[in-house]
């Protein structure tokens, strides 16, 4: 079993290593099924582990395989050595599961172009890297594919590199993540110098040693990691950006699985976040803070894609929310159903902007139900899980933060209701702009229109699916459930229960009526939108005719416009003046006038130089004779 | 024993044979004979036991006057970088390979000249004798520089030379100060000299660290020794770029690690904090001048500043995990800024320019070189599993446990490295081709064949660099013992 956990990752990286190696030698026939091959082997391997895992004692499921020593020097020493336990395993699933999925996709998807066996040959590097994050034993590990799929993302964002604005979104991406990276990469440092090591067991294993003021930064600065990689505030402006790449990776990697690492990373050290309450209250905040501020963004965007890239960015704030209040099952939980949900949007999105031949602006589609309708269908089961109606995937997971929500404080419940609702409303605002209506696509593009190939809605509906089942895995106590995913988990989040002062629980009314209330107002802002968009035939107005908050809006609050202002301008600006003004006129300067200073001494020794290099060669030798002659004689 | 004599003498005889050969002979006879000199280190490593104690020691009295001593021992620290040159030396040969060169017997005969004082300078266990290889190393590079260099060359050339010489001289006084206090007849063995270094009052500890440090810094170069270097790398024929950066750049942390942290550990400890403060001043100041340079060769100089000021940082932590840092790195730098000059290289010759604003597109048509680029441009800015990350995890690791404010900066060199190179690859690499860049072919057989082995060495340090880091690791800690005894006497 042992030697299975090493394959789960070896085979996406020796399809990337095929298809990379050969880039221009395979038919895209090939790399697709090369591509596609690696990442289901993945999934069946991942499915054997999985069910394995079920198979053993609750309190024995981990498998840990150490490979190799990667670092060693002084008392410092990691290995390449994989965890995998009911946490990872569920990541496991979803990322091969989900990842093949989209595979599949964008085998109709990129079909016409150049650059895909390039495509392929990256997505399976992703899906390595990505498993290597969620299987890696320890921090430096996880690390490692928290920057390797940093690397993807990159490229992937960048993969049609003609364009320049697409480069700038790839550059802006790394180097946002690498602001958050270098917080992770001092958080791993100080872990090694309180812990000793920086393997998991062992430092889970010293938690409750350590004082909360030294586990608070530690986990600050993990914390700050998960800022960039899952696009939180304030580090969340490239990823609305990042939606320059093709359609498939802003599903795969900008929705469901790199950006859910953040998650997976507090996740992974519940224990440590338990024991640094101050931390949890940060995480709290900055979720639900960045919920709300993303959904406000999502409900005047244009570009059906820059709404699910809001969209994706206030989901995961909810996320952080709940792990912020403690309430890791919820967190994951939600993580679980959105990767279903929101790789279905980005797909079905795709579909979209497939058959319209690139159009990505709400304003100009409607009434494509009809034309579409298997996209059309499908998507509206994304829209309707992610809004949260029963028994679709996201009620349940996000029925669950609400409640954490409500237990913990009104303030922060009613935030997080106000996120929801938002939610509901840019949707549906999106689905039946999209959808419905007047038909506002040009003639030309209104001719050639298609339903998306087999390749496209297959993976369609096999998410659709899931997005609708995918909530019963959480089924609560008082809808007749037994939470077989709390169950699941537990033994992972075991520890922080032992340091944390209890659970409390909500009675079963006060849950009823929790939900009730929310799914009226859902079903209440559903219809509104439908009068505003449907009945009304509401269409957005330009952008040069918003004015007020809404113009605010549509400008992203300007974040990115201050954060020029007060990041890069400053940067290029002290750069410029270290280059223009300190370097040659200061620091050259200098050396030069001291160096100056011997000229007139040397102005007899310069006769001596006749640029003959037999004649300075002899000099030196002559010079080195004395020198030793000298030394012999005395 | 005479595996040391011989990796030290070998390129020297092979250079005074070469002027016998015509050009063509002798640049094959050239990339043939530093072949066998890597072999036969390769061998060393192969062979060579895990101890902290030189191996194959060669001592034979020469001067008896003033007791220099032709003593020359390889360590694992020396070994490193033995491995460094011997095997960066044939690739830069073999770059050359895409042009004419002019006086080419003198050329690479130069360059061997410059092998043998670089691997005497990483051998040499006499004082007097590390100073001569050191000196003897300027002079073939300064006539590379000189000869083949770009324009405006005589000026730079003169101003790297007498810059450089005259730290050194520094470094002779101290070396001859501390001879004197050598007991006995005096000696200039290393042994001899640490210990008497060591004995000095704090204060002349002090004095001899400057005199060193000012050497080293010079040659490394650290912030504000550093404003010869990126005018000398601009204007200095690729090889002698090469030469200089890939390698020559390491003899002075070789010489922090081997002449000044070990002579007079008090000296450094009252100023290796101010050390690492201008160490990461330079990280800083060097990547920020980095990110608005135009030139792309001068842009990879003031990176190198950078690079190179975190493994001088590092190796003043007096960490076993700072110095193992600062030896795989400067590997990892070595191969790693050997394989971007020569990109810029090949890019300049096909485009007669290396103004970066004028390139852009050659990934469209030629999409090997741009995977190249990429490798290498990712273990510039130490992406995990790429060498880059292995040297410069434990240099950040260090400094932040030496200093936390000084550790989180200097890891933004993370960040601006990024930003810098990424900008440098989007600008010439990405976007649409233009009529500079349109008719760009991509790599030849021999270009490959330099490059795919460096990639692939970048690829394996990162992801296995045990072997190399168990090689050094016992003499470092040996060498940083007198430090723990020190904080243990302290206390």
């Amino acid at each position: 079993m042992k030697t299975l956990v090493s394959l789960v990752p070896l085979f996406p990286l020796l399809g990337f290593l095929i298809v990379a190696l050969n880039v221009r030698k395979l038919t895209h026939g090939v790399t697709a099924f090369i591509a596609c091959g690696a990442v289901l082997i993945s999934f069946i391997l991942s499915i054997v582990l999985f069910t394995h895992l079920l198979g053993l004692p609750v309190d024995q499921r981990v498998l840990e395989v150490t490979l190799f020593d990667w670092i060693k020097a002084g008392n410092f020493s990691t290995s390449i050595s994989f965890l995998v336990d009911p946490l990872s395993s569920l990541f496991l699933l979803i990322i091969t599961g989900v990842g093949f999925l989209i595979h599949v996709y964008s085998i109709g998807y990129m079909h016409d172009d150049a650059g895909f066996n390039r495509f392929f040959s990256y997505l399976n590097l992703f899906v390595f890297f990505m498993l290597l994050l969620v299987m890696g034993a320890n921090y430096l590990l996880m690390f490692v594919g928290w920057e390797g799929v940093g690397l993807c993302s990159y490229l992937l964002i960048g993969f049609w590199f003609k364009n320049q604005a697409y480069n700038n979104a790839a550059n802006k991406a790394f180097i946002m993540n690498r602001i958050g990276d270098l917080g992770m990469l001092l958080g791993v440092i100080l872990i090694f110098v309180y812990f000793g090591s920086i393997q998991y067991t062992d430092v889970f294993a010293k938690a409750t040693t350590i004082d909360t003021g030294t586990l608070t930064l530690i986990t600050m600065l993990l914390f700050v990691g998960a800022m960039g990689k899952s696009a939180q505030l304030p580090l969340y402006t490239w990823l609305p950006d990042a939606m320059a790449g093709p359609t498939p990776v802003s599903a795969l990697i900008h929705a469901a699985t790199m950006v859910t690492a953040g998650i997976y990373m507090i996740a992974r050290n519940n224990l440590l976040y338990s024991l640094s309450p101050a931390t949890l209250e940060v995480v709290m905040i900055v979720g639900v803070l960045t919920a709300i501020f993303a959904a406000t963004i999502a409900v005047k965007q244009n570009d059906i894609k820059k709404v699910l890239a809001y969209s994706t960015v206030s989901q995961l704030g909810l996320m952080f929310l709940a792990l912020g209040l403690g309430s890791f099952t919820s967190g994951i939980f939600h993580m679980a159903t959105h990767a279903f949900f929101k790789a279905l949007l980005f797909l079905g999105a795709g579909s979209v902007i497939h058959a319209l031949g690139g159009e990505q602006d709400i304003r100009k589609m409607g009434g494509l139900k009809k034309y579409l309708p298997v996209t059309f269908l499908t998507f509206l089961v994304g829209v309707l899980a992610i809004s949260g109606i029963p028994p679709f995937a996201g009620f349940f997971s996000k029925d669950e933060i609400l409640a954490a929500a409500y237990l913990h404080n009104p303030v922060v419940y009613g935030l997080a209701l106000f996120a929801s609702l938002l939610t509901v409303f840019y949707m549906f605002r999106m689905f039946f702009l999209t959808f419905f209506g007047k038909e506002r696509a040009g003639h030309d593009v209104m001719h050639h229109i298609h339903e998306s190939p087999m390749s496209i809605t297959i993976p369609l509906m096999l998410l659709a699916v899931l997005s609708l089942v995918g909530g019963f895995m959480g089924v609560p106590e008082a809808l007749g459930g037994s939470h077989w995913l709390a169950s699941y988990l537990a033994p992972v989040f075991a520890p922080s229960v032992a340091v944390t002062s209890g659970h409390h629980h909500l009675s079963h009314s006060t849950e009823y009526a929790l939900m009730g209330t929310v799914v009226a107002l859902t079903v209440v802002l559903i219809v509104f939108a439908y009068i505003r968009y449907v009945k009304g035939n509401r269409v957005p107005a330009a952008d040069t005719q918003v004015g007020g908050v809404q113009k605010v809006l549509a400008n992203k609050y300007y974040v990115d416009e201050i954060y020029h202002a007060i990041v890069v301008k400053p940067l290029y600006w002290i750069s410029a003046t270290f280059a223009d003004i300190v370097e040659r006129p200061g620091v050259d300067k200098i050396v030069n006038l001291i160096g100056g200073s011997v000229v007139p001494a040397s102005r007899g020794a310069r006769l001596l130089q006749n640029g003959s290099i037999g004649y300075y060669i002899f000099v030196m030798v002559i010079g080195i004779v004395l020198i030793l002659a000298m030394g012999i004689i005395r | 024993m005479f595996i040391t004599i011989f990796l030290v003498f070998f390129p020297l005889l092979v250079a005074l044979l070469l002027f016998a050969f015509k050009p063509a002979q002798a640049k094959m006879l050239a990339l043939v004979a530093s072949i066998v000199e890597l072999a036969v280190s390769l061998y060393l490593a192969v062979v060579f036991p895990k101890t902290d104690l030189a191996q194959y020691v060669v001592d034979i009295p020469w001067v008896r006057a003033f007791g220099l001593h032709f003593a020359v021992g390889i360590d694992g620290i020396s070994l490193l970088l033995v491995l460094l040159t011997t095997l960066l030396v044939p690739f830069i040969i073999l770059s050359s390979f895409n042009r004419t060169i002019e006086k080419a017997s003198t050329f690479y005969g130069l360059i061997l000249v410059m092998q043998m004082a670089l691997i005497g300078v990483f051998c040499a266990l006499d004082g007097l004798l590390f100073y001569l290889f050191w000196e003897v190393a300027l002079i073939p590079i300064y006539f590379i520089c000189l000869i083949w260099g770009g324009e405006d060359r005589g000026r730079i050339t003169f101003k790297f030379f007498v810059y450089t010489l005259a730290g050194s001289l520094f470094m002779l006084v101290a070396l001859v100060y501390v001879y004197f206090q050598t007991p006995g007849t005096h000696t200039f063995a290393i042994q001899a000299l640490y210990d008497a270094g060591r004995a000095l009052p704090v204060y002349e500890q002090g004095l001899i660290f400057w005199a060193m440090f000012v050497a080293f810094a010079i040659k490394m170069p650290v912030f504000p020794f550093h404003t010869w270097q990126p005018d000398t790398y601009t204007v200095a024929p690729t090889q002698g770029t090469m030469l200089l950066s890939g390698i020559m750049l390491k003899m002075g942390i070789y010489g922090v690690i081997r002449w000044l942290l070990p002579l007079v550990p008090a000296g450094v400890e009252a100023w290796g904090f101010t050390a690492v403060v201008l160490s990461v001043i330079g990280i800083i100041y060097a990547s920020c001048i980095a990110i608005v340079q135009k030139d792309f060769k001068r842009l990879i100089a003031y990176s190198s500043v950078a690079h190179v000021g975190l493994i001088s940082a590092g190796a003043f932590t007096l960490s076993t995990i700072g110095v193992q840092g600062a030896m795989i790195q400067m590997l990892s730098h070595g191969i790693v800024v050997f394989a971007l000059f020569y990109i810029v290289d090949i890019i300049s010759q096909r485009t007669q320019t290396r103004t970066l604003s004028a390139l852009g597109g050659i990934r469209t048509v030629a999409p090997v070189l741009t995977t190249v680029f990429v490798i290498v441009m990712l273990g510039s800015v130490a992406l995990p599993f790429t060498s880059g990350f292995v040297g410069e995890f434990l240099l950040i690791n260090s400094v932040f446990q030496y200093h936390g404010v000084l550790g989180a900066v200097a890891g933004l060199t993370i960040i601006l490295g990024a930003v810098y190179m990424l900008r440098t690859f989007q600008q010439s690499m990405s976007g649409e081709t233009n009529t500079v860049t349109a008719g760009f072919a991509d790599l030849t057989g021999q270009e490959k064949l330099v490059l795919y082995p460096i990639v692939l060495l970048i690829l394996v340090i990162g992801i296995y660099p045990a072997p190399l880091l168990e090689i050094s690791e016992p003499a470092v800690a040996s060498l940083l013992k007198i430090y723990s005894n020190l904080s243990a006497s302290v206390k």
